[in-house]
């Protein structure tokens, strides 16, 4: 039997993917492709460009204290989901990398018992994780009776932009810790053992070994962690009490206000501002990974 | 000769395992000296303590005449080639000779010349910016050469770093380490299990067995003074029968009186007698100091290697004449060929052809060149 070359398929091969590419072709392809048509169409499927320049275009009023002002609504909107989807993967990165590295140096017995209760609040609700943090974080929560009990606070922290991003942080950390944690795990320790033997002390070890070689699991814990945060719209109006206006409160909104073409343009949008994002961030990790 | 590394009545244990059992040994400065022991017999442990990978329970490691117990790995003037090499692979070939250089912040010109030179030294001119995945074994293995050998440490530890090569790349490496550590002057540990590679290369020897140093000598000390049955065994193939040493240059075994070269033992001292295969000869029956039946007879290209029944006992001899299965032949030994040894705790553990097997043999060896 003649062997195929490398990328050529044989037809058993295809027969088998068959049912994926359907699957893909219906549930990924032709959505976006509807995603897309929508944002560039009026209500009645008239090519538009009206709703992608009402979003870098549309202002309104601000009011803060005595000052008014006039800002570009979605731009503001888009930068706050920034902001705050920003700060949660940062902090989500800077709790996650030590713990995932403390993780894949533990025995590994102590790595199934971490990774299962990493895991476990996810097989929880969303939206049920949500609403835990709506009661403990409420000016007579848990959170501040604890406060109370060692003499401190009351804080108010519910409705506030960190309330907010305590619930992206508690929602997408275990996207952030886990894929930096399989990498590390598969880490050769030799490879550390060699680092300290050729001259590294611990600080020397980390950022010139261990570092670059878990970086693509760093790249791909941003982006995971990332991506959902910045299109979050449960958690800001759950934890920030509807004060904290985020591009996917705005998609959502416009949607239910039957706004599909709006909508669909401002998810467009942001689905080419992150592909490029991401684009970038490979490309570096490539290049970090090739040269240095 | 100047001593460079000593280790003073060093004990280790791991899970209150002793895997180092009070081990003394002195390095002397641009020797190759070679760690030699089946797997579990401590010798890796003993390279990781002189590496600052581990630390002794009791005793001390001296290094040019300081105590480095507490020295941290990276701050010792030790570097090492691992089993499995441990090349970074984020890095090309240049930077992962280049790395401990970087780290010492060295100037960007001196950088570049001694990789090149280290480059040039292990025949990789060229490989710079090569990926390390990319390479084969052997490539890879000369790259962790480079690397450890670039910062001109004053001991370069080699852990079993042929045992991932084939057979004739091993062979190859073998003269190409040698000839670096002549070149460069720098003292080389080296440890193996294999008997041979360890002759063929060292100045020095040290056959290590459950945690305890057997001997330590040149490679034709070792082989033809081995001090007891364990390294007589372990150290190419040996005959080892019970003896009684009747008096000076007069030794009894198998039921006959030999003359002998050895001097020194109490009257009627029941010792251990080695005799190498090769050191027999086949002649007729009745001219024979021994007599006994071959049992079976292997050809191995250079000689044969037969088994010989001697009142119950199976001698391995090899030979260039041809005998047959069956065949009653006497055996002839001269006396340098009788190696007398004081009975130890090895004593009638080995020596003994009875069961052997080439099968069981590569098993073993398979089984020790795992990781320890």
């Amino acid at each position: 039997m003649k062997r195929n070359a490398p990328g050529q398929r044989g037809l058993l091969q295809k027969l088998i993917l068959a049912p994926y590419s359907v699957w893909a072709a219906l549930f990924i392809v032709v959505p976006l492709g509807f995603v897309a048509y929508y944002a560039f169409t009026d209500s009645n499927f008239n090519f538009t460009l009206d709703n992608i320049t009402r979003f870098f275009t549309a202002t309104s009023t601000v009011t803060e204290g005595e000052v008014t002002r006039e800002v570009h609504t979605y731009l503001l909107i888009f930068v706050r989901s920034l902001k705050l989807a920003v700060i949660s993967t940062f902090i989500c990165l800077l709790m996650g990398y030590p713990m995932a590295y403390i993780m894949s140096r533990a025995s590994s017995r102590t790595q199934k018992i971490l990774v299962t209760l990493i895991m476990i609040p996810m097989w929880m609700n969303f939206l049920i994780r949500t609403y835990a943090w709506m009661t403990i974080l409420q000016d007579t929560g848990i959170f501040n009776g604890l406060l109370g009990l060692v003499g401190l606070g009351p804080v108010h922290i519910i409705g506030t932009e960190s309330a907010v991003v305590i619930g992206m942080v508690y929602d997408y950390f275990p996207y952030m810790i886990l894929p930096i944690y399989s990498i590390m795990a598969k880490m050769d320790v030799k490879l550390i053992e060699a680092a300290k033997d050729l001259g590294c002390n611990s600080l020397g070890v980390l950022r010139r070994v261990i570092w670059p070689l878990s970086l693509p699991g760093v790249i791909s814990g941003i982006i995971m962690v990332l991506i959902p945060s910045i299109s979050t719209f449960y958690i800001s109006q759950k934890l920030g009490n509807g004060k904290f206006y985020l591009i996917g409160d705005a998609i959502e909104g416009q949607y239910v206000a039957n706004n599909l073409h709006f909508a669909a343009a401002i998810a467009f949008i942001l689905m080419v501002i992150l592909l490029v994002c991401m684009a970038f961030m490979q490309r570096y990790a490539n290049k970090k990974a090739v040269v240095a | 000769m100047k001593k460079i590394i000593e280790l003073k009545n060093v004990t280790k244990a791991f899970d209150g395992e002793v895997v180092l059992d009070n081990i003394s040994l002195d390095i002397y400065d641009n020797e190759f000296l070679t760690l030699l022991g089946p797997s579990g017999c401590g010798k890796t442990t003993t390279l990781r303590l002189i590496g600052g990978f581990e630390s002794a329970d009791e005793g001390d490691i001296i290094f040019m005449g300081e105590n480095i117990n507490n020295v941290p790995p990276h701050k010792r003037n030790v570097n090492t080639v691992f089993q499995r090499y441990a090349l970074f692979p984020h890095l090309n070939v240049f930077e992962n000779v280049a790395f401990p250089l970087r780290e010492k912040k060295v100037p960007k010109a001196e950088i570049e010349q001694k990789v090149r030179d280290m480059l040039s030294l292990v025949a990789l001119t060229g490989f710079e910016h090569r990926s390390v995945t990319s390479l084969s074994g052997g490539q890879q293995q000369r790259v962790a050469i480079a690397r450890a050998l670039v910062s001109q440490p004053k001991v370069l530890l080699l852990d079993e770093p042929l045992a991932a090569l084939d057979l004739k790349l091993r062979k190859d490496m073998q003269q190409e380490l040698k000839k670096i550590q002549k070149a460069t002057g720098i003292t080389f540990v080296f440890v193996t299990h294999d008997q041979e590679e360890a002759l063929s290369m060292s100045d020095t020897v040290v056959v290590m067995s459950e945690g305890r140093i057997q001997q330590i000598g040149t490679p034709i000390d070792i082989y033809n003074e081995p001090e007891n049955a364990f390294v007589a065994d372990f150290i190419g193939e040996s005959n080892i029968v019970d003896g009684v040493m009747l008096e000076d240059r007069k030794v009894a075994f198998s039921g006959h009186v030999f003359d002998c070269v050895d001097v020194g033992f109490g009257k009627k001292e029941p010792v251990d007698v080695v005799v190498r295969p090769e050191d027999v000869d086949i002649v007729a029956e009745e001219k024979g100091m021994l007599k006994g039946v071959v049992t079976s007879v292997t050809f191995l290209g250079v000689h044969y290697e037969i088994i010989v029944d001697i009142n119950g006992f199976k001698w391995m001899i090899q030979t260039t004449d041809f005998v047959d299965v069956d065949e009653h032949i006497g055996l002839y030994i001269e006396p340098d060929a009788i190696h007398i040894m004081r009975k130890s705790e090895y004593s009638g553990m080995f020596g003994d052809y009875s069961s052997f097997s080439n099968e069981l043999d590569e098993l073993s060896d398979a089984e020790s060149e795992m990781d320890e």
